[in-house]
């Protein structure tokens, strides 16, 4: 097992080289450039800029230094703001979505899970069909519907909570709880719909009828026999999931007011901005590897079947 | 066998119905059967796919899954108390207790996330009051009583680590952990090699004699039945057709169908020239069956009333029952039972 978990990280290298060298150059394939505005400058102006970034060097140098760079954990001037580097902004923003996400991704893991079993427990009965009713809304209705509707209701009608805002600012933390209730809509929805149909593809098993001949009692059932098996697809869907809900989200940043990185994934390739969208791209992919190595580690510790030699 | 008229009647099944509900209509896996388990007995139930001899046998467990399916009617008296109305506490201290089963496929059948040991420990504990020492103590008497080697070690790995003979012992050792009065085996050998078979056969009946087990043994293998069995019920369409104890059954099967089921089983002793004795046609379609004798369509001595009429159960001595309009006394005035 420790040998498999060095291999695998190890493993994270040359993948992670891959994407930063693909993402460079299909970001320089892209027509227009980080220096293009609705007016044309003046070609003197516009070559002086081209020398300050080093954009007169032929490709493969602009890339072999980018890559020095990275490699040194240095993403990079950013091409449009000119206060601060590449760096600053995503280790400035990143924390917190991940605040955000990870709140918002549990919420939906103990809603979604909770839901889901209950739905799978009372299959065909009010309950499935509410919960169910829920999960579909979660997943169907979009995140700029269901933000201004929670802002609504409970900022201003309820005054429950600030409409907008973060942690550091007056209100403190509960400016979080409508963000995240709205991001994890949708996870939430997915989260409970795979729960129930996997629990109840659990349920029907032969080894669960063989602990119901033995005489255990439903709840025994439930959470000691059913429950590893039917966690195993929601296991690797969260992988993933996670990994998107934590770099941020442009739609409820920008309905909530929150100083995320999702901003940056939009505005950057708007701008051309080639540092940038590299720099959230190489932040995402990385985070997105690791959650996928913890994935297949949970599925060995969830699945005795499962062995990593 | 004369002595089991002589022993206690541990389980008695009466007119038990299940009915599945489907979009096709009802399903009558079970119409109307009855039948007595005495103490130390092993009652065969023989019958093709589809006849409801599993059913039968999750109905006494109460492990049908509901919906679709749904016992509309019977008694199934354990030791006097009917089965089919007991609240469900006292359900579960039969289930696995005095009342425990093994299932057709042992690779499905034990669950693959958990250790053996926790598997067999938590059934021990659950009826019996022992503590954990003792119940995994006991699991691994168990486990070597059923001819598991290295039982000690063994008992700590999972399913998986079994092959399937290994996983049959293993059911075996578990439902028969808490001493259980009647064992249901619902076709223990069926997913298990040729010669696995024989062995986990006799194993069954072994420790069934030894531990003075009941058993019903489900299969659709009548070789399995003549070895093993004291007493026979052949199913049909969710109907007994034909009960009697074992050597009389082979003796004189009286039934067209299981006289059909006798002569399509392959035999070293007799000369066999040409094709293998088969029965014609396909089993019938459990959907709304009409009052009428379901084998009629496949029946080589069928008469005029077997398609009108569901024949009586008529006593042909010594126990022996059978359901066919062939046996019956008064074919004319007999009301459908």
């Amino acid at each position: 097992m420790t040998k498999y978990v060095i291999r695998r990280l190890l493993g994270i290298i040359p993948t992670l080289l891959v994407i930063i060298t693909i993402s460079f150059f299909i970001v320089r394939v892209a027509p227009g450039g980080p220096f293009d505005g609705e007016r044309a400058l003046p070609e003197v102006i516009k070559k002086n800029i081209e020398a300050k970034y080093h954009f007169d060097d032929p490709l493969v140098v602009q890339y072999g230094r980018y890559m020095f760079d990275v490699l040194r954990g240095d993403l990079g001037p950013s091409y449009r703001y000119k206060d601060h580097d590449v760096n600053f902004y995503i280790f400035q923003s990143l924390p917190n979505s991940m605040i955000l996400g990870v709140i918002a991704i549990s919420i939906s893991i103990i809603f979604g899970i909770s839901s889901g079993m209950l739905a799978a427990v009372k299959q065909n009965t009010w309950v499935d069909y509410l919960g169910m009713a829920f999960a579909i809304i979660g997943i169907s209705v979009p995140l700029f519907v269901i933000g201004p509707i929670l802002q609504y209701i409970f900022a201003m009608r309820l005054g429950w909570f600030p409409t907008s805002g973060w942690i550091t600012g007056d209100n403190g933390w509960i400016t979080v709880i409508l963000p995240a209730v709205t991001l994890s809509a949708s996870n939430f929805g997915t989260i409970a719909r795979l729960t129930r149909s996997s629990m109840l593809e659990t349920l029907r098993s032969d080894y669960i009828r063989t602990a119901k001949a033995k005489g255990m009692r439903s709840s025994v059932i439930l959470f000691k026999h059913a429950m590893k098996g039917a966690m195993l697809p929601i296991v690797s869907y969260l992988g993933p999931a996670f990994a998107g809900i934590i770099t941020g989200s442009v739609v409820v940043e920008q309905v909530f007011r929150v100083p995320g990185l999702g901003k940056f994934f939009v505005q950057s390739s708007f701008n051309r901005d080639y540092t940038l969208i590299v720099g959230v791209v190489i932040v995402y992919s990385v985070i997105l590897v690791f959650m996928n190595f913890i994935v297949d580690i949970v599925y060995s510790l969830l699945d005795p079947r499962i062995t990593y030699k | 066998m004369e002595t089991n008229e002589t022993r206690k009647t541990l389980l008695e099944v009466k007119d038990l119905r299940t009915y599945f509900k489907t979009d096709a209509g009802v399903v009558k896996a079970v119409d109307g059967i009855s039948f007595k388990l005495s103490q130390g007995e092993t009652l065969g139930i023989v019958g093709e796919s589809g006849s409801g001899k599993s059913v039968t046998n999750l109905s006494i467990m109460r492990l049908i899954q509901s919906p679709p399916g749904k016992i509309v009617g019977g008694e199934i008296l354990f030791e006097g108390d009917d089965i089919l109305k007991v609240p469900e506490s006292e359900l579960r201290s039969i289930r696995g207790n005095k009342i425990s089963m093994i299932f057709q496929d042992p690779m499905t059948s034990l669950n693959p996330f958990l250790k053996i040991s926790t598997q067999m420990v938590e059934t021990i504990l659950l009826h019996q009051d022992m503590s954990k020492k003792e119940a995994l103590k006991k699991s691994i008497d168990m486990l070597k009583l059923v001819g598991i080697p290295a039982a000690e070690e063994r008992i700590h790995s999972y399913p998986h680590q079994f092959s399937g003979g290994m996983r049959q012992r293993v059911m075996i050792a578990m439902a028969l952990s808490c001493e259980a009065k009647i064992l249901i085996a619902d076709e223990p050998t069926t997913a298990l090699d040729v010669t696995i078979q024989a062995q986990i056969l006799e194993l069954i009946q072994e420790l069934a004699q030894k531990l003075d087990t009941a058993v019903i043994l489900i299969t659709h293998d009548l070789g399995v039945v003549a070895g093993l069995c004291d007493t026979v019920c052949v199913m049909y369409a969710g109907k007994i057709v034909e009960k009697a104890n074992t050597d009389e059954l082979y003796a004189r099967p009286s039934h067209p169908y299981t006289d059909g089921l006798i002569k399509s089983v392959p035999r070293l002793d007799k000369a066999q020239n040409g094709k293998l004795f088969s029965i014609e046609g396909q089993p019938p379609n459990v959907i709304d069956l009409p009052p009428c004798c379901p084998f009629h369509p496949r029946c080589s001595r069928k008469m005029e009333i077997c398609t009108k009429q569901y024949p009586p159960v008529v006593d042909l001595g010594k126990g022996h029952e059978v359901a066919c309009w062939l046996y019956a006394e008064n074919k004319e005035n007999s009301t459908d039972e």
